[in-house]
């Protein structure tokens, strides 16, 4: 399985990282290494297996939907974080033009 | 006697007769650090002011006579698990300055107790790696010979632990990291059942096997803390509660142990084999039956978890957009050119790499040959191993194929690096307790031997490695450092 420049970008952009030209070529190379040696797994026979998703065994395991009180200072902790806030909100780019 | 060698039990009994102070055994751990951590550098992040409080506090306690197993202890957690007010930067540039709000549930077990974090430890970032050479800050060296790498991703956990910077460490195992480490760097690692212990504020890699687990100097100290980290968590659904009320056999001759071809073939170092197979047989000498079983699918353990683990990072590390958390980069007003900029120059290599990887193998059109592929294999694996520990008590096997190799040896190759979980991978995949005992060494690199068991037995595997250590002294060998 090779992968081409263009199919790395592709990847490159639906994974939303910028890369440049060096690691395009890097990443394609051994992007394509990796899904070279991964393809083994095509010739497992697995015509009546159930995917697993989990190990757990458990089901449906729900809670109430109620608010939780969290600490006003966790809450100041939390948005310190922020790159950029505007009084207590978190400060996003514009996403409609 | 040096305070910073003792083991937990030891720490316990001096600490409750009042024969050494909290206060004493942090310092004395702190000083440790502050002397060799240039040379072997699994700190990133040191937490004197902290660690000197809160051991004053566990002395007062003492003084009272509260008792419990952890109270006084000091202890250094990988730098993925959410410690509130103390930096977590998972050794990734993009969380180079991030502070948690809240404490992981096992850190908040572990402060109930009383135990004194002094540090948080090197990883590989995001613990995607087996080596600890994929950190921002800096690789970590193993202390037994400081050309090598420590083994990953918590390979400072297990490093600390080495060279006896503190009594015991936590780390996190995915698809080996806590197992890896402790083998390279001859200290007893536990990864636990999945589910046993919870994932909330450990910074998620792959959801459906990551797990937190003790890295101790002996088996008994690793049963103590996995005492005080496991229970079922609200903010955790997939947790279960566990009491373990059958009465575990724990007489040498009882047990029965399966040991699987396919984890002692060419791919391992004949002297790893080698040692492996003699420890077994002072298992055997002393009463245990061992018999040799076949797991088929174990060569395809290892494409599984590189299917199944990228995906699920990809998917995860999608919360790093630069917006709520984390260092922002790109100019502009462009949402866009944030993600792209903030992703691209704040993550590394391996990160980058496992991202790209997982998002083409869940993309449209290839999630069914791959994404479902692999979780169809995982469901082989898992029921071959669940199959056989039916018929056996336990598993014995290696747990690396070879002893630490060294730094910058194989960095570039991806899947030689991916190669050295194949031995580890396949309880991950299974959810199953496995752990990694110092069973020998070679010229001068210790060697470890996994034990695994049925999901949720993880008394099986303390009994065995107890009984283990109590004939064999493996695990007080200690790097010349």
């Amino acid at each position: 399985m090779k992968l081409d420049k263009k199919q790395i970008k592709h990847i490159a952009s639906l994974s939303k990282l910028e890369l440049t030209d060096k690691e395009l070529e890097k990443y394609g190379n051994q992007l394509s290494d990796v899904l070279g040696y991964i393809d083994q797994l095509k010739e497992v026979d697995v015509s009546d297996t159930i995917p697993t998703a989990q190990v757990t065994g458990l089901e449906n395991v729900l809670e109430e939907d109620v608010v939780r009180d969290w600490d006003n200072k966790e809450i100041d902790l939390a948005l310190n974080q922020a790159p950029e806030l505007d009084g207590r909100e978190v400060k996003v780019k514009r996403v409609l033009e | 006697m040096e305070l910073n060698k003792l083991t937990i039990k030891e720490a316990r009994q001096k600490l409750d007769k009042g024969e050494i102070s909290s206060f004493d055994l942090t310092k004395i751990c702190l000083d440790r650090i502050k002397k060799i951590d240039d040379k072997v550098k699994a700190c990133i992040t040191i937490c004197e002011k902290e660690a000197l409080e809160e051991a004053k506090k566990a002395d007062e306690k003492i003084k009272k006579g509260e008792k419990s197993d952890l109270l006084g202890i000091p202890y250094i957690a990988k730098d993925n698990i959410l410690t509130k007010g103390v930096k977590t930067t998972a050794a990734s540039k993009f969380l180079e300055n991030y502070i948690a709000p809240y404490d992981a549930t096992i850190i908040k077990k572990l402060k109930n107790e009383g135990a004194v974090l002094l540090a948080k430890s090197n990883l590989d970032e995001f613990a995607h790696g087996a080596s600890t050479e994929n950190s921002c800050h800096r690789p970590t060296h193993n202390p037994w010979d400081l050309e090598r790498v420590p083994g990953g991703s918590s390979g400072g956990s297990a490093a600390a632990v080495a060279a006896d910077m503190c009594i015991f460490s936590l780390g996190t195992d995915t698809g080996g990291s806590i197992r890896c480490p402790a083998g390279f760097c001859g200290v007893v690692g536990l990864k636990p059942s999945y589910g046993l212990a919870s994932r909330f504020g450990l910074i998620s890699m792959t959801s459906s096997t990551d797990v937190p687990g003790p890295i101790t100097k002996t088996v008994e100290d690793a049963e103590i803390v996995m005492g005080v980290i496991m229970g079922k968590d609200e903010n955790d659904a997939t947790t279960v509660e566990f009491k373990n009320e059958e009465k575990t056999k724990n007489n040498i001759k009882d047990f029965k142990i399966g040991i699987p071809s396919e984890y002692f073939d060419e791919k391992v170092d004949k002297k790893v084999i080698d040692l492996v197979k003699k420890a077994i047989g002072e298992l055997e000498k002393k009463g245990a039956k061992v018999v040799e079983i076949s797991l088929p699918h174990t060569k395809y353990t290892v494409p599984t978890y590189y299917i199944i683990t990228p995906s699920e990072i990809s998917s995860n590390l999608a919360r790093f957009d630069g917006i709520r958390y984390g260092v922002r980069q790109g100019e502009g007003d462009d949402l866009e050119n944030v993600y792209l900029a903030s992703r691209g120059k704040g993550f590394g290599e391996e990160v980058k790499r496992r991202i790209m990887l997982g998002t083409y193998t869940l993309s449209a059109g290839y999630r069914d040959a791959y994404y479902l592929q692999a979780q169809k294999v995982r469901t082989k694996i898992k029921e071959e191993l669940d199959f056989e520990l039916e018929k056996v008590d336990c598993l014995i096997t290696p747990t690396s194929p070879h002893t630490a190799f060294k730094i910058g040896e194989q960095a570039d190759d991806p899947i030689l690096m991916y190669l050295e979980d194949i031995l580890v991978s396949g309880p991950s995949l299974a959810g199953l307790p496995a752990i990694s005992i110092p069973c020998g060494e070679i010229d001068g690199l210790p060697v470890g031997m996994q034990i695994i068991g049925s999901r949720l037995n993880e008394k099986i595997l303390f009994n065995i490695g107890n009984i283990f250590q109590n004939i064999t002294d493996w695990h007080i060998k200690r790097p010349n450092i």
